[in-house]
């Protein structure tokens, strides 16, 4: 990427805070969750939360959205103290979780007349935001359909689609997209835009995905093992990330350091005979590579693009890979933050 | 003041919630009644003439058979009913709803209290339905109104008692499957007790367990009421465990859903 020089936006400092914490600490038995989060979001931006399974995500959203207290430290949300104030922040917020917390036994129009009720809106009032929630989301043709009958993606937009009943000022996003296919992840990262865009909202958004951040968010925080390691917007994170790469193998030893001659910046590897060269995996840059190649005679076995990913955020930030087992659920490539092809 | 108000709007949200999805899949609803109904057609006409026979001196009216069983499996009716709490309101917390609720500023007592009372009418409703099919096969109580009333009553706190067990039940399950499976032993309870045949005629260890758990003396009681049988002491003690249960299970249930009842 070229763009690695831009500024931080200048209405950072200008806006009030949305939520703010400092010190948030949260253990379950002696297995320790989160180790003092500090945190400072502007109104009417998006923040990405990012990291892998276990790090921490989904506790911080359960404590900002008083689902449970933490042991330790202080937080306000949308002006309200946390604790003190708890009736007012959940007056404040809208949060939609990891799973579709939906009826499944109730229509979509039900459900979001239930949510309407218990926001004590009058019963027209009610009825006109469900009707109007039921298009925007494009589910009006669905709406007398028991919810058990949705795909994964209409039941996450009818999920968000009863958050906003409420007009939540702050909303909490808890991994909005994962388990999405990729046009229903396309669809949502369109809502979650206009949310902002049209309604001015202020977003908490977790995710596992970096180019997820990278699409949505205005500051991007990295959780690792319950801490933040690193916080700023998507192009100051990924100049602390190397950039991506071309990995090319060679048959045997002669063409390798043929090679390495020619492309002097590279890094090179003797056992598995490869030559690691910078990239920023764009085509015309491929194609001088190829090009170089092909005009000097050395002949390449294979080649791999990588473009830099969350595995190389971690092991830039903490020095160690991603802990096992907490590998990207998704199998599409396109959904995944990292892509790989081999030519 | 206005938190009160919101509280009793809330609950009544939360009750239409319940009733409306009762009404559209009473499958569950029948699968309540079906059970005692089954009781009932099998003891009665199964094993009814040799269990008449085989128990001295019927202690009831007609000296029917009938008329001995038709209490203790009305009960079961209330047992079973109470059984789908548990499952209902643990499907609520494994689907992710009732984290919703939390985040929501509603009145949090609302959600256990929608539950309970929507459970309540739901088995009432079916304890109407097991008596109505107990006196088509020949169930004769002799009791006055006030009797009825009273007998009623006596099923409407068992019921409420036990309705809130289960809520508490329902929140601590980690799966449905096992919110369906804790709470089962309560209908079998009553077997172990004066429902079927009278404890006298069982063998010490079992007649003792038989006539000191809480299902004897609301069985006893509501036979009393019913059919002019001895009450005694047992209409207090029944009471007493009633008040009993619906106190602890109300407390359990609120105590465990504000501690956050997280999966």
């Amino acid at each position: 990427m070229t763009a690695a020089g831009t500024s931080t936006p200048v209405t950072a400092n200008a806006t009030a805070s949305a939520i703010t914490a400092t010190g948030l600490r949260k253990s379950y038995g002696d297995k320790l969750v989160l180790d003092g989060i500090d945190l400072d979001i502007a109104e009417g931006t998006v923040f990405a939360l990012l990291g892998p399974n276990g790090a921490g995500k989904t506790t911080t959203v359960e404590i900002l959205s008083t689902l449970i207290a933490a042991d330790a430290g202080e937080a306000r949300v949308a002006g309200h103290d946390l604790t003190r104030a708890a009736d007012a922040v959940r007056s404040s917020i809208g949060v939609t979780g990891q799973f579709s917390a939906v009826d499944a036994l109730l229509t979509a129009e039900e459900n979001l007349l239930l949510m309407a009720d218990l926001h004590h809106l009058d019963r027209r009032e009610g009825k006109r935001r469900a009707a109007e929630l039921l298009r925007r989301f494009e589910l009006s043709e669905v709406a007398g359909k028991t919810t058990a009958t949705f795909s994964g993606g209409m039941r996450r937009k009818l999920d968000l689609a009863m958050t906003l009943i409420g007009d939540p000022r702050v909303i909490f996003l808890d991994e909005p997209t994962t388990g999405l296919d990729p046009r229903s992840r396309r669809t949502m990262w369109d809502i979650i835009r206009g949310l902002v865009a049209d309604d001015g909202v202020t977003i908490f958004l977790t995710t596992q995905y970096l180019d997820e951040a990278d699409q949505l968010a205005d500051r991007i925080a990295v959780l690792d093992h319950g801490r933040l390691i690193a916080e700023g917007t998507a192009d100051e994170l990924k100049q602390r990330i190397p950039g991506g790469h071309i990995r090319v193998r060679f048959a045997d030893t002669r063409n390798l350091d043929a090679a390495a001659n020619i492309f002097g910046i590279a890094a090179r590897d003797e056992e598995s005979l490869t030559l690691r060269i910078p990239s920023d995996g764009s085509l015309p840059n491929l194609r001088a590579v190829l090009d170089t190649l092909e005009t000097t005679d050395v002949r390449a076995e294979s080649l791999t693009v990588h473009t830099p990913d969350l595995d190389d955020v971690f092991l830039t930030l903490t020095g160690q890979p991603r802990p096992a087992g907490t590998a990207d659920t998704t199998d599409t490539a396109d959904t995944a933050a990292s892509s790989k092809e081999n030519i | 003041m206005a938190t009160m108000s919101f509280a009793a709007r809330d609950s009544r949200t939360m009750l239409r919630r319940n009733l409306k999805k009762a009404l559209r899949y009473p499958s569950l609803t029948l699968t309540v009644v079906i059970m005692p109904l089954m009781m009932l057609l099998l003891f009665n006409y199964a094993f009814g003439t040799a269990l008449g026979t085989g128990i001295s001196q019927l202690p009831t009216g007609s000296g029917e058979y009938i008329d001995y069983l038709a209490p203790g499996i009305i009960l079961m009716a209330a047992t079973s009913g109470a059984l789908t709490t548990a499952i209902s309101v643990c499907v609520d917390k494994t689907e992710g709803i009732v984290n919703r609720f939390r985040t929501m500023p509603i009145s949090q007592a609302s959600f256990l209290t929608g539950h309970v009372v929507g459970s309540v009418i739901q088995t009432m409703t079916s304890i109407a339905l097991v008596i109505g099919v107990a006196l088509l096969m020949g169930f004769r109580p002799n009791a006055t109104p006030v009797e009825w009333l009273a007998a009623v009553g006596l099923l409407a706190l068992l019921t409420f008692a036990l309705t809130w067990v289960c809520a508490g039940i329902g929140l601590v399950a980690k799966t449905v499957e096992s919110a369906s499976n804790i709470p089962m032993p309560l209908t079998f309870l009553p077997f172990l007790g004066s429902a079927i045949v009278p404890t006298d005629s069982m063998p010490t260890g079992l007649r003792w367990f038989a006539e000191y758990q809480p299902f004897t003396p609301i069985i006893e009681t509501l036979r009393g009421l019913w059919l002019g049988t001895e009450i005694g002491s047992s209409a207090v003690i029944a009471l007493a465990w009633c008040v009993g249960l619906a106190l602890v299970g109300y407390v359990w249930a609120r105590r465990t859903f504000k501690a956050g009842a997280k999966g």
